[in-house]
């Protein structure tokens, strides 16, 4: 469906083009009609403001569904406690967990199918969570909340931004190890509040698009967090020169 | 049809037939010369006389006839598709340019006519195009973050689509003095109002999700470079006390707040030094500072989006009616009601006057001035005809400083016991910084000069004693900007006044008028549109507290 949509807009922007074709089309010489499909997107160009409405209704019902998602597990976490709430809700986001004294990690398949032996651990809280590639947002890591994770793992998540990093203050005390790398959305600002995580020992910041100096973040985040290990691949840090000619040195730093 | 004519041409002589195709050529060519798309079509230069072809061959027509069904004339009589544009006789295109220009004043004629006849938008007289419309529901006066604020939430807030007709009107489009873009840019919960931490709260809130609120489609997503880098408060020993209290009230309101001990408040931030801090209270959520021109230009894109209309002018004068009360105390007092609101062009003298039903006064600095134009608070003091807006400009200033070995990216918005203020802008050890004048000092506003003596005598002395490291800095840059200082309580005003009941106001923040807009600007709405506060009750920021004289002051430590 976004295919066609998107070719749609461009043909909202030009309607004087598209006059030309609707009159080269029907100058007949061709002699074959447009198909069905040409000629809807062409009666739509002359329907701007519905199709704006559409596109905005569109992406209305796309935010409301991701904060459904996202919900707070409220009747769960009074029916169940709050660690199997928690649970829960990573299973149903196609997360994955390990509980705090045992080994085995909990996860769900790609069909987001997952077995219900985790409700039998109902005293134990979570202490790693991996939610790579998920929906997760800064609302749903109220989920989250109380449970005294030692490793978070965010790596891919379209949805985490600078305010969902400003969240993570509640797990200052346990959070040893986290993994925002490939996150679209983080910029420098949600990196600054990082500052209260103390205890972090191992922070991944690889491949941050929207980092305009790389170079310099991963030194101010390792003078910010001292006993934490920073690492950041995925960028470019050679050197330029400043000014006259524009050698390049090539020396690469790769984070460790 | 077609016998006939084959007949027809067969009889007549040769000379004759030849007339009749060139008249005949010479039609069609020309209707051919009235579409728009004339491309030449696959014909060479030269070769379209009819006397070369075989006029009585019925070669077919290329398709070009089926544009116009009506004019079906001998079909049998067919040329092939003659080449204007690249013939280089003379005689012919002199006919063709006479029938084309004919076909142009035909149609001028035609729209002429329908100008002159009632129901067109043609006027004899020139009107300028920027001059404001003539009517209006509400008119804002005042382009800045909460003046768009409140145009922003009447749009959004109309339950038909055009239901209320909004004007905006800010006299400097490129906002040289507006208090908006000469601020710091912060945002704070560490208030010790409950109305202003709420309203904190609720700004934040609406910041976080702000490309919900004001994402425009197919356009760029709103980044307002919003840093979460808190805000650290620093409590000498007399005013732990004051903090303490503030702090429960924060925490009760919301507010994520923590108190640090000095002992903390060195582990946490090894740079400074807590000689003299009692106590520091430090914002953990929700607190730090960002880009107000982005912010600005989100809820003006947004607003235009959605038919508010932004008018360039400044306000010249107020119409009013008048109608002579008694007050309950026996005191016979004037009620004005704004019918004209007069606003002149930028450079010129010409003015419209726009008709309205409610003027929302966001002009922030300037607001006293709209006030006296109408003329309320000219009367005896402790009446209600002397009430008058007690806001005023204040000129801060604002010195960037450059220091390579301050404080890294863990640098909050740091306020000290002193009253200076300091925070990280940039990643290249840039730094902002300065703090409010005494109360007998305060700078000239008629201009928004800087002084650079007011750096070096009350900000850098505090400064190095709190960071040793800003012993040695460098100042690059400065700017000042105006606070809209509310004189009585240093705290905004929104609502009514008494005596000017279609007059609101949105005025007088003292300095966090930024970040309490896209709040401010929702409960200004709610007042206009459903009559009373809905989400956020801001009855005791009114007018009221001013007239029974019982200032709503910020029990801060700054």
């Amino acid at each position: 469906m976004a295919a066609p949509l998107m070719s749609l807009q461009r043909c909202c922007k030009q309607a004087s083009l598209h006059l030309c074709v609707r009159r080269r089309l029907w100058s007949g010489s061709a002699a074959t009609p447009p198909s069905v499909y040409k000629r809807l997107l062409l009666a739509l160009t002359q329907r701007f403001y519905d199709v704006e409405f559409l596109l905005n209704w569109r992406s209305q019902l796309k935010s409301k569904a991701l904060k459904k998602k996202n919900a707070y597990y409220h009747f769960t976490k009074e029916q169940y406690g709050e660690n199997i709430a928690s649970a829960y809700f990573v299973l149903n986001m196609k997360g994955a967990f390990r509980y705090a004294g045992q080994s085995e990690w909990f996860r769900s398949d790609s069909r987001g199918k997952f077995s219900w032996d985790f409700v039998n651990h109902k005293d134990s809280a979570l202490e790693e969570v991996d939610m790579s590639h998920t929906v997760i947002n800064q609302i749903g890591l109220a989920n989250l909340v109380g449970n005294p994770l030692r490793t978070l793992t965010l790596r891919g998540c379209h949805e985490v931004d600078d305010w969902a990093l400003a969240r993570l203050h509640v797990f200052q005390d346990t959070l040893e190890e986290l993994d925002i790398s490939y996150c679209p959305h983080i910029t420098i600002g949600g990196l600054a509040a990082l500052r209260n995580l103390k205890g972090l020992r191992r922070l991944n910041v690889s491949s941050l698009p929207r980092l305009s100096s790389p170079g310099l973040v991963i030194i101010l985040l390792e003078e910010m967090l001292p006993r934490c290990q920073v690492t950041a691949m995925g960028y470019d840090l050679s050197f330029t020169q400043v000014g006259g000619n524009e050698e390049e040195e090539g020396r690469e730093l790769r984070g460790r | 049809m077609q016998t006939c004519g084959h007949r027809l041409v067969m009889v007549m002589r040769v000379g004759e037939a030849r007339w009749i195709a060139f008249h005949l050529w010479w039609w069609h060519n020309w209707k051919l010369n009235k579409s728009p798309q004339n491309p030449p079509r696959g014909q060479g230069p030269g070769d379209t006389w009819p006397g070369t072809q075989d006029s009585c061959a019925g070669t077919q027509d290329t398709g070009l006839r089926s544009q116009d069904p009506g004019l079906k004339t001998q079909d049998s009589v067919s040329h092939s598709v003659p080449v204007m544009s690249t013939n280089f006789t003379t005689g012919r295109l002199l006919h063709n340019n006479f029938y084309k220009d004919l076909e142009k004043q035909f149609s001028a004629a035609r729209d002429k006519v329908k100008d002159a006849l009632p129901g067109s938008q043609w006027t004899p007289f020139e009107v300028n195009p920027d001059l404001p419309p003539e009517r209006a529901d509400i008119v804002v006066v005042g382009g800045g973050v909460v003046g768009w604020s409140i145009a922003y939430w009447l749009k959004k807030k109309e339950r038909v689509r055009d239901g209320v007709k909004v004007i905006v009107v800010e006299k400097d489009p490129t906002y040289s003095q507006a208090s908006t873009v000469l601020s710091a840019g912060g945002i704070r919960q560490q208030f010790s109002l409950r109305e202003n931490i709420q309203l904190s709260l609720a700004s934040a809130d609406f910041m976080r999700n702000i490309n919900e609120h004001l994402g425009v489609l197919d356009q760029d997503p709103v980044d307002l470079q919003f840093n979460h880098s808190g805000y650290l408060f620093l409590a000498s020993e007399g005013l732990a006390h004051i903090m303490e209290d503030n702090y429960s009230m924060q925490r009760a309101a919301g507010a994520n707040v923590s108190l640090l001990s000095p002992r903390k408040l060195k582990e946490m931030f090894p740079w400074i030094n807590t000689d003299g801090v009692a106590l520091a209270s430090y914002g953990l959520e929700n607190e730090g500072w960002f880009d107000p021109w982005a912010l600005l230009n989100a809820f003006r894109t947004k607003a235009m989006s959605m038919g508010v209309i932004q008018s360039v002018g400044e306000v010249t004068g107020f119409d009013c009616s008048v109608n002579r009360m008694d007050t309950v105390d026996g005191e016979t007092v004037d009620v004005k009601r704004i019918k004209h609101i007069d606003i002149r062009m930028p450079n010129s003298l010409q003015y419209q006057r726009v008709e309205c039903a409610i003027v929302v006064n966001a002009a922030g600095a300037f607001s006293a001035k709209l006030v006296d134009m109408i003329g309320i608070g000219a009367g005896a003091k402790d009446t209600l005809a002397g009430l008058s807006l007690p806001v005023e400009p204040r000129k801060r200033f604002i010195y960037v400083i450059h220091c390579p070995d301050g404080p890294g990216l863990d640098c909050p918005l740091l306020v000290d016991c002193s009253g200076i203020f300091f925070r990280r802008e940039g990643l290249g050890g840039k730094y902002i910084t300065g703090t409010s004048p005494e109360e007998g000092e305060e700078p000239d506003v008629s201009n928004l000069e800087v002084d650079e003596e007011f750096f070096r005598e009350k900000i850098w002395p505090s400064l190095a004693h709190r960071i040793p490291a800003f012993e040695s800095l460098k100042v690059t840059n400065a700017w000042g900007g105006f606070y809209d200082y509310n004189s009585f309580d240093q705290n905004g005003v929104v609502g009514t006044h008494p005596l000017l009941p279609n007059m609101y106001f949105a005025t007088g923040f003292s300095g966090h008028g930024l970040q309490h807009a896209p709040a401010t600007g929702r409960a200004v709405a709610e007042l206009i549109l459903d009559g009373d506060y809905q989400t956020l009750d801001l009855t005791r920021l009114g007018f009221e507290r001013i007239l029974s004289r019982e200032p709503m002051r910020e029990r801060n430590i700054v």
